[in-house]
This record gives C-alpha cells, sequence and structure tokens, in this order.
C-alpha cells in the first residue's frame, strides 16, 4: 500500500487530495498506468505527463522512477510559488 | 535562519527589526511579494504541500547561506485565502557587503518560484483559474 497525493487541479480533477493505492507498479509511470486504467477522472487528470510533476516521499522525481520503498506519492502542476 | 510558512499575515517591517544586527553584517536586503490586483481579482488562493514545502524552503536557505556566506537568511511564504494588497511571501539576506545580499535573495526567490510546492489560484469576476508557471520562471534557474 502507498499513499497518493494529488494537489491544486490535478486534486480537483481526480476529487480526492489523498487515498491509500494498492499496487504492484514497479515506477511512477506503472502506477499512472494502473490509475489511469480505474476510471476516466484519473484519465483526464493524468492525460498529459509533460504538465505534471511527481515527487516520492517530498523529494522532487522523474516519472521512471522506482517506488520500491516509497510510502508517499505526489502529483501536482508545476509549482508557482513566490 | 529563520523558515515560516504560515496563513496569518506578517509584517514586514516587524520581521525585520534586528535582523542581521550586529557582528560584520553591512548589508540587508529584502523583497517582499504581493498580492496584485489586476484585472478585477478578487482573491488569491495558495494550496501548498504540508511537509515537503517547510523542507524545500530550508535547504533553498541554507544553500544561500553556505555559497554567499550570509550571516542570516530569512523566509516567510504564506497559504490560504489572500486579497490584493496583502503579502504573499518575503526573503531577507543579510551579510558583509551588498552584493552577496541581493544575489542571494535573487537566488531565493528564482527557487521559490519554481521548486517550492505552492500553487496560486486566482479568484474574480470571471470565475476561477490556477496560475500557470511560466517558462521563464524554469529558465531562470539555469542562472545559478
Amino acid at each position: 500500500m502507498i499513499d497518493v497525493m494529488y494537489f491544486a487541479w490535478v486534486r480537483e480533477r481526480i476529487g480526492e487530495s489523498r487515498e491509500r493505492v494498492e499496487t504492484q507498479a514497479a515506477t511512477v509511470a506503472g502506477l499512472v498506468d494502473e490509475l489511469k486504467a480505474r476510471e476516466p477522472r484519473y484519465a483526464l487528470a493524468f492525460e498529459d505527463l509533460s504538465a505534471l510533476r511527481v515527487a516520492l516521499d517530498q523529494e522532487l522525481c522523474d516519472f521512471d522512477s522506482p517506488l520500491d520503498g516509497v510510502r508517499e506519492v505526489a502529483f501536482f502542476p508545476p509549482m508557482t510559488g513566490g | 535562519m529563520r523558515v515560516r510558512v504560515q496563513a496569518q499575515r506578517f509584517d514586514t517591517g516587524a520581521e525585520l527589526e534586528g535582523f542581521g544586527a550586529g557582528g560584520d553584517v553591512g548589508a540587508v536586503v529584502s523583497f517582499t511579494g504581493v498580492v496584485r490586483g489586476t484585472g478585477g481579482l478578487a482573491r488569491m488562493e495558495i494550496e501548498h504541500y504540508p511537509g515537503m514545502t517547510e523542507n524545500a524552503i530550508a535547504r533553498f536557505a541554507q544553500e544561500a547561506r553556505d555559497r554567499w556566506g550570509l550571516a542570516d537568511v530569512l523566509v516567510i511564504h504564506r497559504f490560504g485565502s489572500l486579497v490584493p494588497g496583502e503579502p504573499i511571501m518575503m526573503v531577507a539576506t543579510a551579510s558583509r557587503h551588498r552584493v552577496a545580499a541581493f544575489e542571494a535573495a535573487e537566488f531565493l526567490m528564482d527557487w521559490l518560484k519554481s521548486r517550492a510546492p505552492f500553487w496560486k489560484k486566482e479568484i474574480g469576476a470571471d470565475g476561477e483559474t490556477w496560475v500557470a508557471a511560466k517558462d521563464e520562471d524554469e529558465t531562470a534557474l539555469d542562472r545559478w
């Protein structure tokens, strides 16, 4: 089981800010494919991966990063701080 | 070094009181970001990633401190609902000479813009829009 978090418009499209997900995926991209297959709202949120960023245990990572040992995955659009 | 992520409004003057005072500090630079009221903006909502935000900012602040040999660094960033004219965030740097203080403040601003996990939403008469990241904010990181 892994904690998956969504922020900004990703959260709005999926309609959840956090959920526990049972996954067999080896990488972030694999997890995204599993989520997209669930329901249209996920497919819509993950439509264009170039518009998304991912953090694994609160560190920015890539979509091909392995999920081995990861407890928390977060998906969000490019950040707009400052 | 002070890093704060908070919903409450802050007072830039009060935060700078005594900042960097003493020692061999000869320069204090501060920048305050304010909510612009352009285009009939009613308010701005800022979302963040608790935990990751504080850690990321603390890391940038430590890097600025080491790289420019700063005597002190201060970063405050707000989240929640803000109206035009309110301060969003501030950075302050204290150093021996002004060049280091200015450069370190710019470095911090550039990193906060596109690497600190905040997302801004603008709410106006025409509805609400998530602020899109700008390419120039991403390329601004290259100079560091």
